[in-house]
């Protein structure tokens, strides 16, 4: 009897961690792939046009661009919990930060022989640019209480415009060979680059979470902003700030993003990314009404993601018909969190539990 | 059914589970007459008011309405509003963006068309007729806040209403507002309506009423005469105390000698927040437990909210320790070694998801600073000291609290303020909805933090626990201090007749 109790308390453990349900939904997926075709775990090295050995296979494309998503998931995740409320912008976002940095690279001229600033210069521009932009967001957010959808609609629809005039609406090609690096792979090393940049970012956030007090400090504010003022927090400066987080990540993806290119399309660059980077945070069980978060479920949530995208195009699916699909996922988990949803559950659970304690008994 | 009332409710029962919200309650209004009801918290008037329109069924009794043979049934706000029976609320309930008259007449339109002409046109008349200052095409927000009540209140009357219900309707006025309402209210009565006043401002029932029942603990304590029951006697029905057989209960801390050769760890000098209180003063001693008292709404709260910053503070001047000090915000008066238990434990005190063990360590942890977070192990040696202190019943640290019961939530939210090691603790209402143990345990702590030489401030509705723990109460009216009693004055019935002031003080 006792071990059978055990048994199930650590059932319950492993169903209640909220890192579950994004585990689950990647097992699906795995499961999924792996019945109808197990060639999608192929992964094969190979030599890409310059001559350096590179990783391919539907995998290898996973973890390239969930590494973007789940970067973006690490501010998105803080800004929901803060805020109880998600950034909208982040494309937008985006391709300023990219626009930035190539106009920094190339300086007057659009097609430049040869770099007019470092990278590394360009990058921090254009992470004073971003966090600026977030800033704004924030602002509206925290201090004028313009509910963050709303506050981040104007980026949403004039970031794409102030990003096309950084350039004067021109094309600038970059034609160094580094700045393919970011969003490629670096001579030798057969891992797509992205893939490290979103573990460094990884591992920052992890020792801010470990050495500061952020996240207690969010998730007071997205629980009871009312209770945390009278605990000395300052609440609007908390929400603003994971705003100015966001756009740090906004930045990084924005190199990342231009560096696949070595150019820019103000239109497509990263068009509708932040619907993915939101979708990651709520798989990853996170409440998108703020408060307690989980900012590693988001990460692997953003790999889900991808997965899922992936796994989509492999099927052959228009990629104009993949929102379609994404937007099933997204009315199962949303409703699935919903309160009336969860009171229907804990009460299916509670009729079902009398009878395991008979059976225990 | 007596030939002037116009309602009658009688033998009215009402439980919810685990408490007997209203027990064997009469209730009589007559014709053309003001009645205040009124009653501490918890005493039954709002159950009685739902019961009265619809929003709650009666689990037992009778109520006549004029006009209708025999008993009426209401089982819905509807069927109140449908017999005659209306509510204004504490909150105005209207729509601000849409106009007076489509205020007015929202939701009462007979078929599908609406003839706004005439629509404007009655609004205007029934404005006009009821002297209300306001036009039937202006937008409902660009009227002040007791016009805005007012037109609650039109629209009520105009729905052919025999009794109106006012519940609260002049918290959120000034003085002038509240004259301008109680001319419409004297209006309204000469027109022969039933009006029922909820207030907890003892000076406007005195104005305004009639008559006056008071409830207590779901029970009918009297229907009185205006004339009949002075001041004095109304507190004490409602507090429950008969003035004559009231003992001078005096507690241990009455042998608290204070220390006068040094400053006071808190002075403040016409201390003013924008809560809406008037200027006070005040000062507590190392070792002295005082408290504000008051009857609900009196401003008690506001006192202290202004005291630690939790408020906006717009005058006055605080002195820590005989040192100057500036309060603005929160963080503010934490640094300074104050600690504030709030009283909404829902909405200012727990943050319902974090665990206990996070709950307890915040403070702390904000006072120390966001660079530098407790480990694992402090936390969690934190949390169980106090788990243990103050014998909280919980699972385990990692606990959500608000799976915690009302009382043990409390202690979590003391021990929070305990583990910054204040020297002044403020308690509002550490007591409330919490069951008797806890409560005794509270007031014990109280007791052993003062004698260990820290400032409590303490304030509680029950009058009893007040004068068991403190030294000196503060007492309030209207949100203004109106005296203060130290030694032989602490007894209940001097309580009573500072807080009833006016001409039986």
């Amino acid at each position: 009897m006792g071990k059978n109790k055990t048994k199930a308390a650590g059932l319950k453990k492993i169903f209640g961690q909220q890192i579950f349900i994004p585990i689950a939904a990647l097992l699906i997926l795995a499961v999924f792939n792996l019945i109808a075709d197990p060639g999608f775990f192929r992964i094969t090295l190979g030599t890409n046009s310059a001559g350096n050995p590179v990783l391919s296979g539907y995998l290898i494309t996973i973890l390239d661009y969930g590494s973007e998503l789940a970067i973006l998931a690490i501010g998105m995740t803080l800004v929901t919990a803060a805020s109880g409320g998600q950034d909208i912008s982040v494309g937008a976002g985006i391709a300023i930060a990219g626009s930035v940095i190539l106009r920094v690279l190339c300086g007057r001229d659009s097609r430049p022989e040869e770099l007019q600033a470092p990278i590394i210069v360009a990058f921090l521009v254009a992470c004073l640019v971003a966090m600026l932009f977030g800033a704004f967001n924030g602002a509206l957010v925290a201090y004028f209480k313009i509910p963050p959808m709303i506050a981040t609609l104007i980026l949403f629809t004039a970031g794409r415009s102030i990003a096309a005039w950084i350039n004067n609406n021109e094309l600038p090609i970059v034609s160094d060979e580094t700045l393919s690096y970011f969003g490629g792979f670096i001579p030798g090393i057969p891992i797509p680059t992205p893939f490290f940049i979103a573990m460094a970012c990884v591992l920052i956030i992890a020792l801010v979470l470990r050495f500061t007090n952020l996240g207690l400090y969010t998730q007071a504010v997205g629980i009871n902003a009312s209770s945390s003022r009278l605990n000395g927090l300052n609440p609007q400066m908390i929400k603003f700030i994971s705003f100015v987080i966001l756009g740090l990540c906004v930045a990084v993806c924005g190199l990342i993003k231009v560096s696949r290119l070595s150019s820019i399309n103000y239109s497509v660059i990263a068009k509708d990314i932040e619907m993915d980077a939101i979708l990651a945070v709520a798989l990853g069980g996170n409440s998108l009404g703020g408060g307690k978060f989980n900012i590693w479920a988001s990460i692997l949530g953003a790999y889900v993601i991808q997965f899922l995208t992936t796994t989509l195009y492999k099927f052959k699916v228009q990629s104009d018909a993949l929102p379609a699909y994404k937007a099933v996922v997204v009315i199962v988990l949303v409703v699935l969190s919903t309160p009336a949803v969860r009171d229907y559950l804990a009460k299916l659970g509670k009729k079902l539990r009398p009878v395991a304690v008979k059976e225990v008994a | 059914m007596n030939e002037q009332s116009v309602l009658e409710m009688r033998g009215i029962y009402k439980s919810f589970p685990g408490v007997k919200a209203l027990q064997n309650v009469d209730f009589t209004l007559c014709e053309g007459e003001i009645h205040a009801l009124m009653g501490e918290n918890g005493a039954g008037k709002s159950t009685l008011i739902k019961v009265l329109t619809g929003v709650y069924s009666k689990d037992e009794g009778h109520i006549y309405l004029k006009g209708h043979e025999g008993e009426i049934a209401i089982h819905s706000p509807q069927d109140a509003q449908r017999l005659g029976i209306s509510t204004v609320y504490q909150e105005i309930t209207l729509c601000p963006n849409l106009t007076v008259a489509e205020n007015m007449f929202i939701g009462r339109g007979e078929g599908n068309i609406q003839n706004w002409k005439k629509m404007y046109k009655d609004a205007d008349a029934i404005l006009e007729s009821l002297g209300i200052p306001a036009r039937a095409s202006q937008q409902l927000s660009s009227c002040s806040i007791a016009v805005q009540q007012m037109v609650a209140i039109a629209r009520a009357v105009d729905m052919d209403c025999k009794v109106l219900i006012l519940d609260e309707p002049t918290s959120s006025l000034d003085e002038q507002e509240v004259a301008k309402l109680f001319g419409l209210m004297r209006d309204l009565k000469k027109k022969g309506v039933g009006i029922i006043f909820v207030t907890h401002f003892l000076d406007q029932v005195y104005e305004v009423c009639d008559k006056i029942t008071v409830l207590r603990d779901g029970r009918l304590v009297g229907e009185y005469e205006i004339a009949d029951l002075p001041r004095v006697m109304l507190v004490s029905k409602m507090l429950g105390k008969d003035m004559d057989d009231l003992s001078d209960i005096k507690g241990e801390a009455g042998s608290y000698t204070p220390e006068t050769g040094t400053p006071p760890v808190l002075e403040a000098k016409g201390l003013q927040s924008d809560a809406g209180i008037k200027p006070f003063d005040f000062y507590i001693r190392k070792g002295e437990v005082n408290g504000f008292t008051g009857l609900l709404g009196s401003g008690r709260s506001e006192c202290v909210r202004a005291i630690f910053g939790a408020d906006n503070v717009i005058a006055g001047s605080v002195k820590r320790d005989g040192k100057p000090l500036k309060i603005s915000k929160p963080i503010d008066a934490m640094k300074a070694g104050i600690a504030y238990l709030p009283e909404d434990r829902k909405l200012d005190g727990i943050v319902g998801d974090l665990s206990v063990r996070d709950n307890i360590i915040l403070a702390y942890q904000v006072l120390k600073g966001f660079f530098h977070p407790f480990s694992k192990a402090e936390a969690n040696a934190f949390a169980d000291e106090y788990i243990k202190l103050l014998d909280i019943k919980t699972a385990s640290a990692d606990t959500p609290i608000r799976s915690l019961s009302g009382g043990n939530q409390q202690k979590v939210i003391l021990a929070r303020w305990l583990l910054t090691h204040p020297a002044y603790l403020i308690l509002d209402e550490p007591t409330r909805g919490i069951d008797v143990g806890t409560k005794v345990d509270i007031q014990k702590l109280v007791l052993k933090l003062s004698s260990e030489g820290m400032a409590v401030t303490f304030i509680s509705s029950e009058t009893d626990e007040m004068l068991r723990t403190c030294s000196r109460l503060v007492v309030m009216r209207d949100r203004r201090v109106v005296g203060e009693l130290t030694g032989d004055d602490l007894t209940q019935s001097k309580i009573m007749s500072t807080i009833a002031g006016g001409d039986n003080a």
